[in-house]
């Protein structure tokens, strides 16, 4: 067997060590050495934004990044969304606006909607649909999804 | 995935060194986007990834008087991010902002879509239409290849044992110039070219063009440059009859397939359509 590596990270603030196989993508070591499992295995190749978190400021597709990649970045989940006084807006919206069906496809939506408001507060409805292209919503709930964005952005201002 | 190394160099020689042992059997790794799905599919069999990302040269990105240089691992959101790019390669922004989702683009790099050598690629007619070469570091040292002569045939290219791709470079900016790259999906996002067409073009005082290039994706085993659909529009003002014969002999040039994503005919039309197209773009911007 092949000799684990010893990775020290910085995930939802916090310094985090884990053992992983050089094949282990992110997404692994999150969900199994981590115990984070917000992040969901939806196709495991890139198209579905199940898995995203954000690593150095940017929105990735964490089945895309291989764990021993990480060595030294900062990775955000979705557990590390919520501030110790509550809800993020995102989240309050999309629970408000119930935009969420099954709830696999949330976690991503989530990442991928803060990454767009970090970085465009204001964005039209156009802006978000073309942002969140990279999430795949297989229940098709993306019109409530879009909505809760909107909403969250007006929300934050 | 099956069992693998992971190997991090952090200089193009200790790279070079690692990749001639191990040959085929070792693969970059850049952004990921490709190389980490084939190995997990098992479409692709290797023994280790080679993370060139520790190397500063890959991750070089310098746009001035001088030129354009993007080393190979540079990702496509830092490529579009940068404005001195946007405003004098603008054609280049084309591609490298339809390549994937936001998700791809903060890892995908235009070395890695070069180097997996799709004929459908969208990162690399604009390369070739703006003149990039190729800097390549091996065993006995580095080496230039123009971007149209390194994919060979779908998924292989001009490297050999213990060689990788270390970065572009670009001619300095030129005053009165302009360059497109257009693709035809038959949605707005998110999927594969049927056909892509990437140009440039160079105006003098007058308006008339005294340089063109045309290159085209999904339409041949490699991304195909058209050296003659180019040479069409030297001389011309780019009016309509000079812009219909240019896509003419792009069309002559395409040898495309039939595939579930079009067939040979429609892929030969959208051919003339994306070169008018793109070609008009270019123009527009050659003159603002």
């Amino acid at each position: 067997m092949t000799k684990k590596l010893h990775i020290t990270c910085t995930v939802n603030g916090q310094t985090a060590e884990f053992l992983c196989e050089p094949r282990n993508s992110l997404l692994e070591a999150l969900r199994d050495e981590l115990k984070l499992t917000g992040a969901k295995e939806g196709c495991n190749n890139g198209n579905c934004g199940a898995c995203n978190v954000i690593l150095d400021g940017r929105l990735v597709n964490s089945c895309l990044v291989m764990a021993a990649e990480v060595d030294g970045l900062k990775v955000t989940t979705i557990e590390g969304i919520a501030s110790k006084d509550g809800l993020h807006p995102l989240q309050k919206c999309f629970l408000e606006g119930a935009a969420l069906q099954c709830g696999i496809c949330t976690p991503g939506f989530i990442l991928a909607a803060k990454a767009l408001l970090d970085k465009n507060p204001h964005p039209t409805e156009h802006d978000a649909r073309h942002f969140l292209a990279g999430n795949l919503c297989r229940c098709t709930g993306y019109d409530k999804i879009i909505r809760a964005v909107l909403e969250a952005a007006e929300a934050k201002q | 995935m099956k069992d693998i190394t992971y190997a991090a160099p952090k200089t193009l020689a200790d790279a070079t060194a690692y990749l001639n042992d191990k040959g085929d059997r070792a693969r970059i790794l850049a952004g990921g986007t490709d190389i980490i799905v084939q190995v997990r599919e098992g479409r692709r069999d290797i023994d280790a990834l080679v993370d060139i990302k520790h190397i500063n040269e890959v991750n070089e990105l310098t746009c001035d008087a001088k030129g354009l240089t993007i080393g190979a691992a540079v990702p496509c959101c830092l490529i579009y991010e940068n404005q001195a790019i946007a405003k004098a390669y603008s054609g280049l922004i084309d591609a490298v902002s339809l390549i994937g989702g936001i998700q791809i683009q903060s890892r995908a790099s235009l070395g890695g879509n070069l180097c997996n050598a799709s004929p459908a690629a969208d990162g690399i007619p604009v390369l070739i239409a703006l003149e990039g070469v190729c800097d390549i570091a091996g065993p006995k040292g580095t080496r230039s290849v123009p971007v149209e002569q390194f994919c060979i045939a779908p998924g292989k290219t001009v490297l050999g044992r213990g060689e990788f791709l270390v970065r572009f470079r670009f001619p300095p900016p030129k005053k009165q110039a302009g360059a497109a790259y257009l693709r035809f999906i038959p949605r707005n996002e998110m999927d594969i070219a049927v056909v892509g067409a990437g140009v440039s073009v160079q105006l003098d005082a007058r308006a008339k063009c005294t340089a063109a290039r045309i290159a085209l994706a999904a339409v041949a085993p490699t991304p195909l440059l058209v050296a003659e659909a180019g040479a069409a529009l030297v001389g011309t003002a780019l009016d309509g009859p000079a812009l219909a014969k240019a896509a003419t002999l792009a069309q002559a040039a395409a040898k495309p397939i039939s595939d579930m994503r079009g067939n040979a005919d429609y892929r030969r039309h959208l051919v003339g359509v994306l070169v008018k197209r793109a070609l008009a773009v270019a123009i527009e911007r050659a003159k603002s």
